[in-house]
């Protein structure tokens, strides 16, 4: 064992305490990175107080060893094929009788295990006792009473992990029913005989007919199936799997009641206990009857305005009325009120008024001061270069231009997303987070969707950056695919000064600024349900995820478990989205300064390769817009100079803002920009669903592996430009040719109302189905 | 009485006779403790009437009423509110 270095398995509940556990053992050694092959966090660290290094890896938090969730799958493997050297069971002492269940399944395995009671300290505080001594000696592993939290008892549960990590452990089941434990016996000695590693716990995992496992062992799945025939318990038949869960918590409520001692007055009623806990008072009201969406909708609002609100509490709008400043009125913006709001462009007038102009929410005000400072630093190497003579150079164009613009993309978006996150993290710790998919389920799973995906839809409003980071929350892979994928319906904050812009052109394209951005806004919801509608229409299987979830008591949040969450959301944000913004701005860096003479040096972006790419694009986007001049204007933004508009859809890929950066630069400026009604609202569809910034890539690609990433990039492409094309035609046809532009309105209408109706036919049939089981 | 689960008031406490359905969703109700003998209390219910919240060996858990259906329950006096 001398070379070996030890490695140690936290398994446990979630909400046992497990993850502070870890982070009271392994401090700032520990690394955070994914099981491969799915996006499930797998944390590593090293435990440095015992004579030798010992190796401790976090496994994700589960009730049981089924193969059912990822996280169940990740663990179970772990702990069968990689054998760590022994597994530490994280307890929530105060909740012994369900905590236990998954300890009957780890004990069946050949590992040494040790159970670690954590929260032993508030079972002190309740009054109660649990004897760990008769504890140990009922499971036959070592017991220790622990407090993660308060860090009591650690290095007693590392020195036994350690001593127990030199010792060979065989597998013991704690079923007693005899003639279940006869079938076990059998497909154990059958499992030896083939060599098989732990062969009681996969024994015991086929007497359950585990998909896993009869996937593996065809041939002895007969052997249970006969035995079933030959077998029949009065109770519950031949349902082996109720018969072994059942077998578990026999075991367990016969054995740890003996072992715990309640305070004074025995066992309470569970009226009393209502009134006794705080958590329990504070339900009562987060999750009230009526009051329950109220609070979650002001909850929502303040996480959101403290993150990206441009006017912290609206200060400079009130002052401005109080001022009696009439923004309406201010020759300077075109914008009816309401869209220089979502841009919050009335802030600049009011400035230039010299009024009060409102003070910038906290994410706001951060990702503005370190604008300044990246922005200063860049002028700074800027002037530099110039100063030795590099003014234009091209290695001092890569550097401002290219590398520097592109990492501060990549910083840019970080204050907003530790701002979020330090809220969702708060959320998630409280215990708050489960409530919200309580509350929001009933309304969210008609589209095949948890209440749990309103968190991340909503930030999409605000950046699709750590929106779809926040998917993270979601338990269903499929559930967080589609949840990405509806990202870019939801219209991010970068998009707001095209919205803006295009709102402008309305005066001369004679159509209303205003409805035309809420319109934006509404065609991107009804896309999303739309799409969600959809999707459940075509799916093969009507399944919805089930909905069986564990509502924690509600606690602090701890603050070394939410900056732990912070720091590694940050770096995972920095090393995947980092990387990628990184290299593609300098692509586009490349070429929007060079012509395809590379030898002669950078040109202005009309002559770039970017250009003649955007006038080939362009043929690419012909139908959607495609009909040139006739009207009033202009060309469609397909042909002629729309070029130009291409182009910026690509520069767009940067970042957002860009689109309407570079639009300026070709000289689309509001009395240029000659499209009509259709191409406006095409043009702004287009931008709306595609591809978002590659900083949302970066992103999609931390939480989406291989088919399902590429699958999502694809999705967007074909979205916006189905989108895009649909909505130009019908636009046109109903300006210019009514007679089949309306009819084909209707058509289209009352297809998505037809597939409504179907959809919610079958939920109720499988609602109806489920009843008649 | 036997009830389905869903069909309990709040503030009722039940027996759990029988779980139906299948795979995986039975599964879960198994590996949450949702088994035949465990004793069951109706907390609440979202407010928008589903899914609902119950006591189930010392925790709290929230099932959708259609995952709920398929759990009978004994309900020995129905008294109306508690």
């Amino acid at each position: 064992m001398e070379e070996k270095k030890i490695t140690v398995a936290l398994a446990g509940n979630p909400n046992s305490g497990k993850t502070t556990l870890f982070n009271s053992l392994t401090g700032s050694t520990a690394h955070v990175g994914n099981w491969p092959g799915v996006t499930v966090d797998k944390r590593e660290g090293t435990y440095k107080k015992l004579e030798k290094p010992i190796h401790v890896i976090d496994l994700p938090g589960i009730y049981s060893l089924s193969p059912y969730t990822p996280e169940e799958v990740v663990s179970r493997n772990y702990i069968l094929d990689e054998k760590p050297d022994c597994v530490i069971n994280v307890v929530d002492a105060t909740n012994l009788e369900r905590n236990l269940y998954l300890t009957t399944q780890l004990l069946e395995i050949d590992v040494p295990v040790v159970v670690a009671l954590n929260m032993s300290d508030v079972v002190r505080k309740n009054g109660d006792k649990i004897d760990a001594k008769a504890l140990r000696e009922k499971l036959g592993v070592p017991v220790v009473e622990i407090s993660a939290l308060k860090e009591e008892n650690l290095d007693e549960l590392m020195g036994e992990a350690y001593r127990a990590s030199f010792e060979k452990r065989e597998g013991k089941t704690v079923i007693e029913q005899k003639e279940l434990l006869h079938l076990i016996n059998d497909i154990k000695i059958a499992f030896k005989g083939k060599g098989v590693e732990n062969p009681l716990f996969h024994a015991v995992k086929l007497a359950e007919f585990d998909e896993l496992e009869v996937g593996m062992h065809p041939d002895l799945i007969e052997m249970v199936k006969e035995f079933k025939t030959s077998h029949q318990d009065e109770v519950f038949g031949d349902d082996f799997e109720a018969l072994i869960a059942d077998a578990r918590y026999t075991y367990i409520s016969k054995h740890y009641a003996s072992a715990l001692t309640r305070a004074e007055g025995g066992e309470k009623s569970k009226e009393e206990k209502e009134k006794l806990t705080l958590s329990d008072k504070l339900d009562k009201v987060f999750t009230h009857r009526i009051w329950a969406i109220p609070i979650f909708i002001v909850i929502m609002f303040f996480m959101f305005h403290f993150t990206f609100s441009e006017d912290l509490f609206f200060i400079g709008r009130f002052t401005a009325l109080a001022q009696g400043v009439a923004f309406d009125d201010l020759e300077l913006i075109k914008n009816p009120g309401w869209v220089r709001f979502l841009s919050a462009d009335y802030l600049t007038p009011l400035e230039d008024l010299g009024a009060l102009n409102g003070v910038p929410s906290i994410g706001v005000w951060l990702q503005s001061q370190l604008g300044f400072c990246t922005g200063s630093l860049i002028d700074v190497i800027r002037q530099g270069f110039a100063g030795i003579g590099l003014e234009g150079n091209w290695f001092a164009s890569l550097m401002c231009d290219g590398l520097f613009t592109g990492l501060d993309a990549v910083l840019s978006f970080v204050p907003q997303i530790l701002i979020l996150f330090l809220f969702i993290a708060i959320l998630e710790d409280s215990g708050y987070m489960a409530r919200i998919a309580f509350i929001l389920d009933r309304a969210f799973r008609k589209f095949g969707l948890s209440g749990k995906a309103f968190i991340p839809m909503l930030t999409g409003f605000g950046c699709s950056v750590p929106a779809i980071m926040a998917t993270r929350t979601l338990e269903d892979e499929r559930e967080k695919n589609r949840t990405i994928r509806l990202m870019t319906c939801f219209s991010c904050g970068a998009k707001a000064p095209i919205w803006a812009l295009l709102a402008a052109v309305g005066v001369y394209a004679g159509f209303d600024g205003g409805v035309f951005v809420f319109s934006i806004y509404l065609i991107g919801i009804s896309a999303a349900v739309i799409y969600a509608l959809f999707m459940k229409l075509f799916s093969k299987s009507q399944y919805v995820s089930p909905f069986i979830m564990e509502l924690p008591a509600y606690h602090l949040p701890q603050f070394r478990n939410v900056m732990a969450h912070l720091w590694e959301k940050l770096k995972h944000y920095l090393i995947k989205a980092g990387t990628i913004i990184a290299a593609c701005t300098i692509v586009i860096w490349f070429l929007s300064n060079f012509n395809w003479n590379l030898s002669l040096g950078m040109v202005a972006i009309e002559e770039s390769i970017l250009a003649d790419l955007g006038r080939v694009f362009n043929y690419f986007f012909y139908p959607i817009a495609p009909l040139e001049g006739g009207w009033t204007y202009a060309p469609a933004w397909g042909v002629g100079d729309g070029w130009k508009y291409s182009v910026s859809t690509l520069t767009g890929l940067i970042a957002k803002e860009d689109v309407v950066a570079t639009m300026a630069e070709l000289g689309l400026v509001e009395g240029t920009i000659a499209l009509q009604v259709e191409g406006v609202y095409s043009f702004a569809l287009y931008n709306l669903f595609t591809i978002p910034c590659f900083a949302a890539i970066g992103a999609t690609h931390g939480e989406q592996k291989g088919k399902e990433f590429w699958l999502t990039i694809l999705w967007w492409f074909a979205m916006s430009y189905g989108a895009a094309t649909l909505c130009y035609w019908l636009m046109h046809f109903c300006r210019t040719l009514p007679a089949l532009g309306y009819p084909l309105l209707v058509v289209l209408v009352g297809g998505v109302v037809a597939a409504g109706f179907v959809v919610a036919r079958r939920h109720k049939k499988a609602l109806l189905a489920a009843d008649n089981a | 009485m036997l009830l389905k689960l869903d069909e309990m008031s709040k503030g009722e406490t039940g027996l759990i006779k029988r779980v139906e359905g299948e795979g995986k969703f039975r599964r879960r109700l198994f590996d949450m403790g949702v088994t035949p003998g465990a004793e069951v209390y109706l907390r609440k219910k979202a407010p928008l009437g589903d899914p609902i919240e119950i006591t189930i060996r010392g925790y709290e858990l929230s099932l959708r009423k259609a995952e709920a259906s398929l759990v009978l329950v004994e309900v020995s006096e129905r008294d109306g509110d508690k």
